[in-house]
């Protein structure tokens, strides 16, 4: 049983002009088996969320703690972060010329285990993994996502989900760009993961299609960079009708 | 820290399409016909064989603007040798080996020099040394060259010409090490249809000083391919000069080069698209690290209006490891037709990107592996191509050291 708790979280980002304040106050907690959604507009924090839980350095966090597992993340570099259990599916995944899928990975695997995986089993883990996103063995040999169309990182970063089992996962925006054959095998991995039950899972999304195929526990709404309002899967479906236009209202009436 | 330049790019670029006809452009005489055709270029000078035709530089000079002229001054000033440099050279069966007077190597295809230190190694080197691989024939094992030098105050000149038959396929590697201040003068013929692999590392101690041209003609059909690795040395400033004899002819230059503190790597390659249908592609990596560190890179390809249906690419990376050093890369195209294939040229300076080391560190991988991969990946594409796996293994080797200095 494990737990990721976000509390009152505050972040600002780099910007030209100085430091920008993006986050204001965010709390949240997750516990393994759970599936919590975070939605809402653009420009609202998703992503600040999402990277600064990660630990890119362009996000500062001037106040607030991240626990995973009592471990406090705030503080820690990316890579400690990732090694206390914590990944992010990216939303722009980098090109890094030169560096195949294969040798990332096991490099990656290493780092977190702290040994090399055991060679015969890992090369079938690796053409299993890719081969249930619908990628053949070959792409293991290309450089990492050089090249690759927008369904193909995607599907990418799912495979690392699959073969890195962090505790806690944090999509983001996962399913922007992709069709609705890419959405449902992206789905179908997320599924895989979480059905183990000893993960969780924060998805960061703007639209509602994405939780067809992946049902949330609790959908949060997020406006101005904070959790304006949260409730079940019912919530997601109301928005669906709706809009964020309320929310951003509701926002504005009441101040952070 | 004091105020230290550095991440200084430039990138210059002169593209002449559709340039007016010139009237001698149309002229068909017979002398006209019969004389080589003298590079049309803007950015070269004439190519001479005499050094009366190459006064010494005072540094303002298109060609000279990178270079500190002081320290190679006296392989400029055309200064008598003072010695030779060692030589072990590992030839295939089927390889001869000759000395030959300059005007016998003119005879042969020798490209005229093209710049004052190229010309004085060709007047002041003893004899040409000349290896002919013999036509139609496959050489599996490689003629390797080991040219050692004693002292860095030691001045030599040495002349080399290298014939491959028709149809032959050869690979060749020179290789330089220790100390020494050395001018070379070089020049690949390949003949028609041949295959080669030229491989030229540079791997001299921290106080040697090289200047030099490399020449390569390109027969019909032929493939070239050349890889340039320069590893050492205080000064090294190679030019490589490319022609064909034939349409067809298809020339690949790669390049990877380290600048540490102090050092001065200037890497000049013109490639002149004088036959139709041919192709070419440079690209040179480099990594550079180090107070003082200074990597020149010049790529001109001239596409003349002869050159109908050519394909070319140039391309330059650096990677600047450390503050305070200097990438300068220059990449030049100059055309004078438009009926090609393709054109085109990139360059590009920068430090490790901050979203590739997020990226790998957020699956867990430390920042010092991380980098590890960055930088192997940077030079991975390059090495891979040189198809000589004990290259490939030294190239390897040397990255690593490379990263030992900056990561500890």
């Amino acid at each position: 049983m494990s737990e990721l708790i976000i509390s009152d979280l505050h972040v600002d980002v780099e910007t030209e002009t100085g430091p920008k304040n993006i986050l204001k106050g965010v709390n949240l907690t997750i516990k393994s088996g759970e599936v919590h959604a975070i939605m809402g507009p653009n420009g609202s924090g998703k992503s600040t969320l999402a990277y600064s839980l990660a630990g890119h350095p362009k996000y500062t966090i001037t106040s607030g703690s991240v626990l995973l597992d009592g471990v406090e993340l705030v503080g820690l570099t990316a890579d400690e972060r990732a090694q206390a259990g914590l990944f992010l599916a990216m939303q722009y995944p980098v090109e890094v010329p030169g560096v195949s899928v294969a040798n990332f990975l096991r490099t990656a695997k290493t780092a977190l285990d702290g040994e090399a995986p055991k060679v015969r089993t890992w090369v079938k883990d690796v053409a299993d993994a890719l081969g249930r996103l619908g990628l053949d063995s070959e792409f293991a040999s290309r450089s990492l996502n050089e090249g690759f169309s927008g369904g193909e990182k995607k599907r990418n970063e799912i495979v690392q989900l699959e073969l890195l089992k962090p505790k806690f996962a944090v999509l983001d925006e996962t399913d922007s760009g992709l069709d609705i054959d890419a959405l449902r095998i992206v789905s179908d991995g997320v599924n895989r993961y979480m059905s183990t039950g000893d993960h969780g899972l924060l998805l960061i999304t703007h639209y509602t299609r994405i939780l067809n195929y992946i049902h949330p526990d609790f959908v949060h709404v997020f406006v101005d960079g904070r959790v304006i309002t949260e409730g079940g899967a019912e919530l997601a479906e109301h928005l669906e009708e709706t809009g964020y236009d309320q929310f951003v209202k509701m926002a504005e009436s009441v101040p952070a | 820290m004091n105020a230290i330049e550095n991440n200084l790019q430039e990138a210059v670029e002169t593209v002449e399409s559709h340039r007016s006809l010139r009237s001698d452009a149309q002229s068909t005489g017979d002398s006209e016909q019969a004389r080589s055709p003298q590079p049309q270029s803007h950015l070269h000078p004439t190519p001479s064989f005499n050094l009366a035709d190459h006064p010494v530089p005072n540094g303002h000079e298109e060609i000279w603007r990178f270079t500190p002229l002081r320290r190679l001054q006296d392989l400029l000033d055309g200064e008598d040798a003072e010695g030779e440099l060692d030589y072990k050279i590992d030839a295939p069966v089927g390889v001869s080996v000759s000395e030959l007077s300059l005007a016998e190597a003119r005879l042969l295809g020798a490209l005229a020099p093209e710049d004052r230190t190229s010309a004085v190694a060709a007047n002041k080197a003893e004899h040409v040394m000349r290896f002919d691989f013999a036509a139609n024939t496959r050489f599996e094992q490689p003629l390797i060259i080991d040219i050692t030098g004693e002292s860095a105050a030691t001045r030599a000149y040495d002349s080399y010409l290298f014939t491959v038959g028709a149809n032959a396929e050869a690979a060749i590697m020179l290789r330089m090490n220790g100390s020494a201040r050395y001018s070379d003068f070089i020049t690949l013929v390949a003949g028609d249809g041949a295959k080669v692999n030229f491989v030229i590392i540079s791997d001299w101690a921290e106080d040697a000083v090289q200047a030099g041209q490399f020449g390569i003609s390109v027969g019909r059909d032929a493939h070239v391919k050349t890889v340039v690795a320069t590893l050492g040395g205080s000064l090294v400033r190679l030019s490589s000069v490319a022609e064909y004899k034939g349409p067809g002819g298809q020339l690949e230059q790669y390049g990877v080069y380290f600048a540490d503190a102090g050092q001065h790597v200037e890497h000049r390659l013109f490639v002149d698209h004088n036959q139709p249908s041919t192709y070419s592609r440079v690209d040179y990596r480099g990594a550079l690290q180090g107070d003082g560190a200074h990597a020149v890179w010049v790529g001109d390809v001239l596409i003349r209006k002869v050159a109908e249906g050519i394909d070319t690419y140039e391309s330059n990376k650096n990677l600047l490891l450390t503050d305070g050093c200097r990438a300068d890369s220059v990449p030049n195209l100059e055309i004078e037709t438009g009926e090609i294939q393709g054109a085109g040229h990139s360059s590009s300076t920068g430090r490790f990107d901050d979203e590739q080391l997020f990226y790998l560190r957020s699956r867990g991988i430390p920042e010092k592996e991380a980098r590890k991969l960055v930088v192997h990946g940077f030079f991975a594409d390059i090495i891979h191509r040189i198809g000589i796996p004990q290259v490939e293994e030294r190239l390897l080797a040397e990255i690593e050291k490379e990263l030992a200095l900056v990561l500890g």
